[in-house]
């Protein structure tokens, strides 16, 4: 049997080539678990063992970062990119925590997704019908909100602020020692962007017009509509997102979000979508951020400092974005 | 050589190049006008601005136009690099990690030494993109992250000396008060590499690839290796932002500021397409100074400060959007 398939693999040595290229191509997903489960045994090799406990911290570390690679996944299908995520995430965790105080914490959140869903109407509008590169047009909004939050904090420092203990439950406590509670959040939200891009024609558009604009166009999607609906999307994601780092972290800070921006492009990258749009898809993505959430752990248990994690988180984008370049250009 | 850069200027000078070349400058020179009655604006909320204000301008100019310089060049080869404030902050805090409490020889090796991490830095960065075929972004992206864990692998807080002479060559006056040593000392470095760049045949391939890579290939320019010189070119002026930082603040900080950000924002307030192949240094140049000189306007109107960074967003974001509609209504006429 096995002589079998050794002999059909030597009569066709590209059978298994391309084969195995095929999987990393259509089904990122496989080889991403695997890459996990290698990960998490080294962690069991190192210093410290796996636990229920740590499995808990992973988890809820990597829901924040899986909420915004997930904007970065769907504003990259269509060929762009989102680098306001950290700045509107920053912004909703601050603006709640000072708001909270007098008006309460619905009015309050209400309040600020709304907020956070202009930021990203402005975006569209700018992406979408004055064709403004959205590298530039997200990177100027994460200025202007930027300055907009520090504005406020002028403006509201007398009466401080701090993270209310309802989200502070929900970023930060652990059900049963693995369950975070942020997976409340969490799992509708990925329910609703899984589910939109395999089952709904608005999935569909998102993918056709980052596959090829003029074919998108030529078959009747008006694609300025769709792409202001999906930076409005991502910036309530990216809202909600602040929300939870803000009770994970405790912390009310207009730049608290920041350190995420490169990491949810990178969870997108490794999860297999590509930057030129068109490819990949939202389970690649909780997996990238799984995969870079326990890297991290790996690290810090190892006693590494945080230069090493980024270093490595760099030459992990650039290696993985090779190797998805390389297997989806030889088909 | 020298005959080859001697047809290239003829060819330059045909009728058809003449028109775009006229066309680059009314950006470059309405910028100039802005930036005149901007300056003119400045005096008038603030009468005692004066020398000591050009001073102070001219020196938080100095990094940023290096780095705007460097993102023109890759900018204009059809790339971007989103680590050149990662690669200050690396040359910033190598310089000043081994300027410190040594003799003025030493600085000078020093100099160099850093000058050349950067084109290293900078063909690292190019070599990766023309190797493994990913996207200018994702690459220098992800650099920046290697080069900012590096720049922390060096010098874990902000600390190192800078040689005396190499403060004095940026800071106060030259002759006259009026004239800042750091605009001499940018007028100086730009003159001396990219003019001369810009003018070779060299140069003229960094606009080739970066306009239509295939015409390019067709002609016989060497796309990949010419990404990789303008790469290198950015690299060496991101080396010289990071030596201007540790010059100016006699420190150097592991953390990158926001020169990256700025950079990006500079080459397209100068008329820099992003899509590659047209503009020059000097608008994003002329840019970088307004973005400043509006942020210090901002402080005398006793606005807060940090309604300038909303403004400079806004001014990004305004340019692009002004600019794309322009080219909308050009390729509809």
């Amino acid at each position: 049997m096995s002589e079998a398939v050794g002999t059909a693999d030597a009569r066709n040595p590209w059978l298994t080539a391309a084969a195995w290229r095929a999987l990393f191509r259509d089904r990122p997903i496989v080889p991403l678990l695997v890459l996990l489960g290698l990960l998490v045994v080294l962690f069991e090799l190192g210093p410290s063992s796996v636990s229920p406990a740590w499995a808990g911290g992973v988890f809820r570390a990597a829901v924040p970062l899986a909420i915004l690679a997930g904007c970065q996944t769907l504003a990259m299908l269509t060929g762009g990119i989102d680098l306001s995520v950290g700045a509107i995430a920053s912004a909703s965790g601050f603006v709640v925590a000072t708001l909270v105080g007098t008006m309460g914490l619905p009015a309050a959140i209400l309040i600020v997704l709304i907020a956070a869903g202009i930021a990203g109407l402005v975006n569209g509008i700018g992406v979408g019908v004055f064709k403004v590169h959205p590298l530039i047009m997200t990177l100027g909004m994460s200025l202007v909100v930027l300055g907009l939050a520090n504005v406020w904090q002028v403006q509201r420092v007398q009466t401080g602020a701090g993270v209310p203990p309802e989200l502070r439950t929900l970023g930060s406590n652990v059900f049963l020692t693995v369950i975070p509670y942020s997976l409340i959040v969490f799992v509708p939200v990925a329910l609703l962007i899984l589910l939109g891009l395999r089952r709904t024609g608005y999935g569909r558009l998102l993918y056709a017009i980052g596959d090829n604009p003029i074919a998108a166009r030529l078959s009747g999607a008006r694609a300025w509509q769709v792409i202001i609906v999906l930076y409005v999307i991502s910036a309530v994601l990216a809202g909600i997102a602040g929300l939870l780092i803000g009770g994970l972290t405790n912390v009310a800070s207009v730049t608290l979000a920041d350190s995420y921006v490169l990491p949810s492009v990178a969870a997108a990258v490794i999860g297999g979508t590509s930057i030129l749009g068109g490819r990949g898809g939202f389970g690649g993505t909780i997996v990238g951020a799984l995969i870079l959430t326990v890297i991290t752990s790996l690290l810090s248990s190892l006693g590494y400092p945080e230069a090493v994690r980024q270093i490595l988180f760099g030459a992990i984008i650039v290696a993985v974005a090779a190797a998805y370049t390389r297997v989806t250009q030889e088909s | 050589m020298s005959v080859a850069a001697s047809t290239v200027d003829a060819t330059r000078s045909g009728l058809s190049d003449a028109v775009v070349v006229l066309r680059r400058n009314t950006w470059t020179l309405g910028l100039l006008v802005f930036l005149a009655i901007l300056l003119v604006f400045t005096r008038l909320i603030q009468p005692t601005y004066g020398p000591t204000g050009i001073q102070g301008l001219a020196n938080s100019v100095l990094p940023l136009a290096l780095a705007a310089t460097a993102q023109a060049i890759v900018v204009i080869s059809g790339g971007i690099d989103l680590s050149i404030g990662s690669m200050m902050a690396l040359t910033s805090v190598v310089a000043a990690s081994n300027m410190q409490d040594q003799s003025d020889q030493f600085a000078v090796a020093v100099v160099i030494g850093v000058l050349l991490l950067g084109l290293l830095l900078g063909a690292v960065n190019g070599a990766v993109i023309v190797v493994t075929r990913v996207p200018d972004i994702v690459v220098t992206l992800a650099m920046a992250f290697v080069w900012a864990g590096c720049a922390l692998l060096v010098l874990r807080t902000p600390g190192g000396g800078s040689a005396q002479w190499l403060n004095d060559l940026v800071l106060g006056p030259l002759g006259n008060e009026w004239v800042p040593k750091a605009g001499v000392v940018l007028v100086v470095i730009i003159a001396v590499i990219w003019i001369p760049v810009s003018r070779s045949r060299l140069g003229l391939s960094l606009y080739a690839i970066g306009s239509n890579p295939l015409a390019a290939f067709r002609s016989g320019v060497s796309v990949g290796r010419t990404k990789i010189f303008a790469y290198m070119l950015g690299g060496l002026f991101a080396a010289l932002g990071g030596l201007a930082l540790t010059a100016s603040t006699g420190r150097g900080t592991p953390v990158p500021g926001p020169y990256t950000l700025l950079s990006v924002a500079a080459v397209v307030l100068g008329g820099v397409s992003l899509a590659g192949g047209r503009g020059g240094v000097f608008g994003p140049v002329i840019g970088v100074v307004i973005l400043q000189l509006i942020r210090t306007d901002m402080t005398f109107l006793k606005l807060d400060p940090n309604l300038a960074t909303v403004a400079q967003g806004v001014i990004l974001i305004g340019v692009v959007m002004l600019g794309s509609l322009l080219q909308q209504r050009r390729s509809r006429a």
